[in-house]
């Protein structure tokens, strides 16, 4: 168990140590995540009556838009680099490959997220520091990036890979998206509702789902 | 091989045709006009039969998809990508009829409720699947990435209704605790419609794999020719 979380940690490593040095991934993710949140101030005539109603979509639309840039540059770079081959010959279990890379992937949606979160609170004049909403937040992230993982994984074989990852992952990611959204919107609520929602309850239950799925299905995705 | 391309392939090539043009008399002239919707009703013969082959075809991708991931048997990799396409064929139906019988009964083509949206969701799956397919080229890699993708698809399904549950729901419940819901000669009309529709899917499903499998002999004798000489 503790040679395979030093396995899971390295790789992790590697990704943060090339991010680190290049901040090519985080700083995209950050910028069109702003993008889409000021884009659609502009498509929605975005005031305060419909603002309860409308900022939860536009936050998670800019999550997971801002994510799939993420995540499609995650297997992208190690192909296009030759780094491919380095880590299919690593003397470790496919799926610690697949543990390592999406947590690596969750830290740079949630290190984007720290940053954007308090400018969509800003634009919104909403509070983000409730434990709720962060809470939301993290399921929300985990269910995305574990599927995500897995898919980016599959499109990099692809001959259209950047086209092929959002095609694959959106119509799977709709439970995550419904129920994020709405968990959200209740957070957010300046009266919440009397008897909450069950979407956490369905994002925990999206996560295990597909955690326990992409971890069994990785080995045949992660091949050559 | 069949000599004679024009006589029907296999004992279901005989059964479905005849299976058919029951279903279409029964729906149309057997079963009563319903009192309330009038003759619109009777497209439901057809559209609850497609809806279930759909279904039916992506429990199919699964076990497929699954027995592949296992075996790495051709067979199982044409079985899955044959029951994919057809699939989409009677989703498609199913959609289309759906939204037919809504206009004037709902009074709009398109409602999100759980189960409507789930078919179209299930819809965009499975064309990214066969998207996912054309855009790989070596045969076993597309076959594991796809497989992969229809077991993650076909979990999802029961994971999109529950979320999406909470909408109230205006879809008809044919089942109710009672039994069904329904005159018994509908009944019959649905229940024929069901096992013609179920006999055509699996004829199709039979077609498609024989046509899946023919195609890769055909590459594979072509390679053998062109790279022995």
């Amino acid at each position: 168990m503790r040679s395979y979380l030093d396995k899971v940690l390295a790789i992790v490593g590697k990704d943060v140590a090339s991010e680190l040095r290049t901040r090519e991934v985080l700083s995209s993710m950050f910028v069109f995540a702003v993008l889409v949140i000021v884009v659609f101030n502009f498509a929605f005539e975005l005031n305060v009556e419909n603002n309860e109603a409308v900022a939860p979509g536009v936050l998670w639309v800019a999550i997971i838009f801002a994510g799939m840039l993420g995540l499609n540059r995650s297997f992208i770079s190690e192909k296009d680099r030759g780094c491919m081959e380095g880590l299919l010959l690593c003397p470790v279990d496919r799926s610690a490959i697949y543990v390592g890379k999406m947590l690596g992937n969750l830290l740079f949606m949630l290190t984007m997220e720290a940053i954007v979160l308090p400018i969509f609170a800003a634009f919104f004049n909403l509070s983000v520091f409730d434990p709720k909403l962060l809470l939301v937040v993290l399921l929300g992230t985990i269910g995305f990036a574990a599927v995500g993982t897995l898919f980016a994984a599959v499109a990099v074989h692809t001959r259209t890979r950047e086209v092929m990852l959002p095609i694959l992952l959106l119509p799977v990611a709709v439970p995550v998206l419904v129920a994020a959204v709405k968990a959200t919107g209740e957070a957010i609520a300046r009266t919440p509702p009397s008897t909450p929602g069950p979407w956490l309850g369905v994002l925990v239950g999206f996560d295990v789902i597909f955690l326990t799925v992409a971890y069994l299905t990785f080995e045949y995705v992660f091949q050559e | 091989m069949n000599e004679q391309g024009w006589l029907p392939r296999g004992p279901l090539g005989w059964v479905v045709p005849p299976m058919m043009i029951g279903a279409l008399y029964m729906a149309f002239l057997f079963a009563p006009t319903e009192a309330t919707m009038g003759d619109v009703q009777r497209i439901f013969y057809f559209h609850v039969p497609s809806a279930w082959a759909a279904f039916l075809a992506f429990a199919v991708v699964f076990v497929a998809s699954i027995q592949w991931l296992r075996t790495k048997q051709p067979r199982w990799d044409a079985m899955a990508v044959s029951a994919a396409e057809v699939g989409i064929v009677f989703c498609s139906i199913a959609l289309v009829t759906g939204s037919i019988w809504a206009k004037p009964i709902w009074g709009t083509w398109w409602d999100w409720d759980p189960r409507l949206t789930t078919t179209l969701i299930l819809w965009l799956i499975y064309v990214s699947y066969l998207m996912l397919r054309t855009s790989v080229e070596n045969p076993a890699r597309r076959a594991s990435l796809s497989a992969v993708v229809g077991i993650v698809g076909f979990i999802d399904v029961p994971v999109v209704f529950m979320s999406i549950r909470w909408w109230r729901t205006i879809h008809p419940v044919l089942l109710s605790a009672s039994g069904f819901d329904m005159a018994p000669s509908m009944v019959a009309t649905l229940m024929v419609c069901l096992v013609a529709f179920t006999l055509l899917f699996v004829h199709l499903l039979r077609l498609r794999i024989s046509l899946e499998l023919q195609r890769e002999e055909v590459h594979r004798l072509r390679d053998q020719i062109l790279y022995e000489e």
